[in-house]
């Protein structure tokens, strides 16, 4: 061991710091459990399941102990413990949760560097200096993140990140109760020997592991022990770079985070309002507030996530797009909207409001919204009036219409809230087999009618399963209307969309027909039976 | 005399007499002794003479009250009186989507903003294939009980406003939108009947081509369209393709064109 130690230090002299600098890294177990569940408003006992592409991602503990595990299918996780309740993985959800313990962190000790959710390190020297020892900054480090998170913080303390991270990871065999127990300090200069019996598996390196357990290396200690640069030759700058790991000389950077501006705007009312106006007028001066410091710091917001807690305790969030940028008063109509939901402009809310929380979800460069010289995007005249009939019928109320693809009328149409950002899902310059042939119905309507379709005889008009029209249709007639002959048709034309999902709409017949009157309707036969879906008018 | 009504109306909206109307007072005169000279050698009865007076005295109102036009489809223009949609005014239109199509895409082509209020089952896709830009029609779906409010205010803003009223409106309402209109200058598109409205654009007798008794598909449609003006005489018609078998929309003379065949379409379709 001392030989090695001697020359591996004599290989890099210059390579190694002279005083290591001592760092703190906070562990928070089972993170994306704990950030769901704050997301949810669960119990600490709930047995939270995450799930991602039909595996278990995490489990909670009191999941873990019916036999949950990692990487279970959903069904087995189910057959195990059929109480669970799972929650899709959301990694956005993971780092946005981790953002309050960092921003609480660096009001203790300042430069937090970010490992990944749920982990991260500051350097605890000056820390360590002012809190009166590095258990005592740790403590202090513990106390807070369980205040603002409840989860159950360890911390380890080492020379290196590599070390520390173990050293937080080896408390949980400890006693958790204990505040103690939580915090594993390993002494400066002592790295090696606290690695040393950890299994190679930590490496995470799988390849290159394997090979290591196939030669009989199974500890950190003893792939430590292997000559430097042998190790380099067999195995490269990667492994190079792992025995350098496993010999307690983490050669990775410290990089503190540069704290992220906070653009958030909080509004809190005491006592909670329960109508909408009142609300709006509340946050008037707040959202210019927010405007203006998105300006300040050279940004527009093109989302806005809006959070509203009420009295009662209910949390309502929404993502709202802006088809260029918001202004305050784009902001103000749509946390209005947001409250109002289906309400009425004037009826009192079910709960009063007591915090409102706006969020820049996505920003972009001031320069790239510039106006340009001649003016851009819409006419302003325009945007205010349709704002102004918005206010009056609420935000769903006046709609800007696009094309999708689709094969039915229906699904190759959508509307988007004027103001919105409409989003296609579907591109309408593809082929789309099965389409209506031109020209095309001028009204669609937007729930179809159920009708009754008769042959000659008074018997309502069949199809088989080869597409056979049992008789001609001659005459049809909605529900509440006389009946109408039809003086010509055509059909059926099969349409068998999805067929393989549970929840297709199955097999239907399309038919167009022509009625007494000169008017056209596009007829559609399926399990339901006859429907009329468009009119040629 | 609806004229001299509409002329002090138009002095309160602006508070102040408008110079058009002087001017428009002489030309009356003018015209007036023009058409009787032009008129005496002919040999009329009474009830035509009557009439073209009349038509005559309805074509010189209009041009007071507000003279320029919007881009009308030319298959239509020529049967509204004074040659095409006028701006500020209000027109009846039979409930046919394909109708209230024609008339948009023209404005909506020149760059005019259009809108439809209370009309849900407006079929978007038809109207981009005959013309209207969507990029610049806004729905109002369900206007509700303040579909009034929501149309004046709409017509505030927009050149060219379809709307349904699901009720009758009351006469002094039907005053205050019309004079708003003509402030605005903007096209109202009513559906179904309105009081006061500039002219009654009417789908008669129509005919669809191309589909047969189980065979074909819809492939163009002749109709009659009949405009009946509030106070012309005749209601003047003209045989229209709404559309032709190439989705155009074009007079029956327009171009000779045979009746669209019967096209025969491939049996299965896939999905």
């Amino acid at each position: 061991m001392k030989a090695e130690s001697s020359q591996g230090s004599r290989a890099d002299a210059g390579a190694l710091p002279e005083s290591l600098p001592r760092v703190l890294v906070l562990w928070a177990p089972d993170w994306p459990v704990v950030a769901a569940r704050q997301h949810e408003k669960l119990p600490a006992d709930a047995p939270l399941v995450l799930v991602e592409k039909g595996l278990v991602f995490a489990a909670a503990a009191s999941a873990r102990a019916e036999g949950v595990t990692r990487g279970l299918r959903l069904r087995e996780a189910q057959s195990r413990f059929p109480g669970i309740i799972d929650r899709p993985y959301d990694p956005a959800l993971d780092s946005r949760a981790f953002e309050p313990v960092l921003a609480g962190i660096e009001e203790l000790i300042p430069g937090v560097q970010v490992l990944r959710p749920g982990m991260c390190a500051v350097r605890v020297r000056g820390a360590a200096l002012y809190y009166g020892g590095e258990k005592a900054a740790a403590l202090t480090v513990i106390d807070r993140v369980n205040e603002i998170a409840a989860s159950d913080a360890r911390v380890g303390i080492a020379d290196a990140l590599f070390t520390a991270v173990h050293a937080a990871r080896s408390t949980s065999a400890a006693d958790p109760r204990s505040r103690g127990g939580r915090v594993r300090m390993v002494p400066a200069g002592s790295s090696a020997e606290f690695l040393a019996p950890l299994p190679i598996a930590v490496l995470e390196e799988p390849p290159i592991v394997t090979l290591l357990m196939k030669l009989g290396i199974s500890t950190l200690g003893e792939f430590a022990h292997l000559d430097r640069l042998d190790v380099r030759t067999r195995f490269g700058e990667l492994g190079g770079r792992l025995h350098a790991l496993a010999s307690g000389r983490d050669p990775q950077a410290f990089v503190a985070r540069t704290p992220p501006l906070d653009l958030d705007v909080v509004i809190d009312f005491e006592p909670a309002l329960d109508r909408v106006d009142q609300v709006a007028f509340g946050i008037r001066s707040r959202a210019d507030d927010f405007v203006a410091g998105l300006v300040q710091a050279q940004l527009v917001a093109t989302a806005i996530r809006i959070e509203l807690d009420s009295e009662s305790g209910e949390v309502a969030e929404r993502v709202w797009l802006h088809p260029r940028s918001f202004s305050a008063s784009d902001v103000v109509d749509r946390v209005r909207w947001q409250v109002q939901g289906s309400n009425l402009i004037d009826a009192g809310l079910s709960s009063g409001i007591s915090r409102v929380r706006i969020v820049p979800e996505t920003v972009d460069e001031i320069g790239h919204h510039e106006t340009g010289l001649w003016g851009s995007g819409l006419e302003p005249r325009i945007h205010h009036g349709l704002s102004r009939v918005q206010s009056m019928l609420g935000h769903g109320g006046v709609l800007v219409p696009t094309i999708e693809g689709g094969r039915t009328l229906q699904s190759r149409q959508r509307f988007t809230a004027w103001g919105d950002r409409s989003v296609t899902e579907r591109s309408p310059q593809r082929p789309w087999p099965g389409v209506l042939p031109a020209p095309l119905p001028g009204t669609v309507f937007s729930s179809r009618h159920a009708v009754h379709v008769f042959a000659e005889d008074g018997t309502t008009v069949s199809v088989d399963a080869r597409g056979h029209v049992a008789a001609p249709p001659a005459q049809f007639s909605t529900s509440d209307s006389r009946s109408r002959t039809l003086t010509a048709w055509a059909g059926p034309w099969p349409l068998a969309e999805r067929w393989w999902e549970a929840e297709s709409p199955g097999r239907s017949w399309r038919f167009q027909a022509v009625d007494d009157t000169g008017c056209a309707w596009l007829l559609v036969l399926d399990d339901g039976g006859w429907w009329a879906e468009a009119r040629y008018d | 005399m609806s004229y001299a009504i509409d002329t002090l109306e138009h002095m309160f909206e602006y508070e102040q007499v408008s110079p058009v109307s002087a001017s428009a007072a002489s030309a009356t005169a003018e015209e007036f002794s023009a058409g009787r000279e032009a008129s005496s050698g002919a040999t009329l009865t009474a009830a035509e003479r009557v009439a073209e007076l009349q038509s005559r005295i309805s074509q010189m109102q209009s041009r007071t009250l507000s003279s320029t036009l919007i881009p009308t489809h030319p298959a239509i223009a020529s049967l509204l009186p004074g040659g095409g949609l006028q701006q500020g005014s209000v027109y009846s239109v039979d409930s046919s989507a394909m109708l209230l199509m024609t008339l948009l895409a023209a404005p909506s082509a020149a760059g005019s903003w259009c809108a439809v209020v209370g009309v849900p089952e407006f079929g978007i896709e038809a109207a981009q294939r005959f013309g209207v830009d969507l990029e610049r029609l806004v729905l109002v779906p369900h206007p509700g009980d303040q579909w009034l409010a929501v149309t004046a205010a709409i017509a505030d803003v927009v050149d060219v406003v379809v709307a349904r009223p699901p009720t009758r409106a009351s006469d002094s309402a039907v005053a205050r939108l019309a004079s708003r209109l003509r402030q605005r200058k903007s096209t109202l598109l009513m559906v179904g009947s309105w009081p006061q409205s500039e002219a009654m654009v009417s789908l008669g007798e129509s005919q669809w081509h191309g589909i047969g008794n189980g065979h074909g598909h819809l492939a163009a449609r002749e109709v009659t369209v009949t405009v009946t003006s509030k106070n012309a005489g005749r209601p003047r018609s003209a045989r229209i393709w709404l559309p032709d078998s190439s989705e155009q929309i074009r007079a029956h003379g327009a171009a000779e064109m045979a009746p669209a065949p019967l096209t025969a379409l491939p049996h299965k379709v896939s999905a």
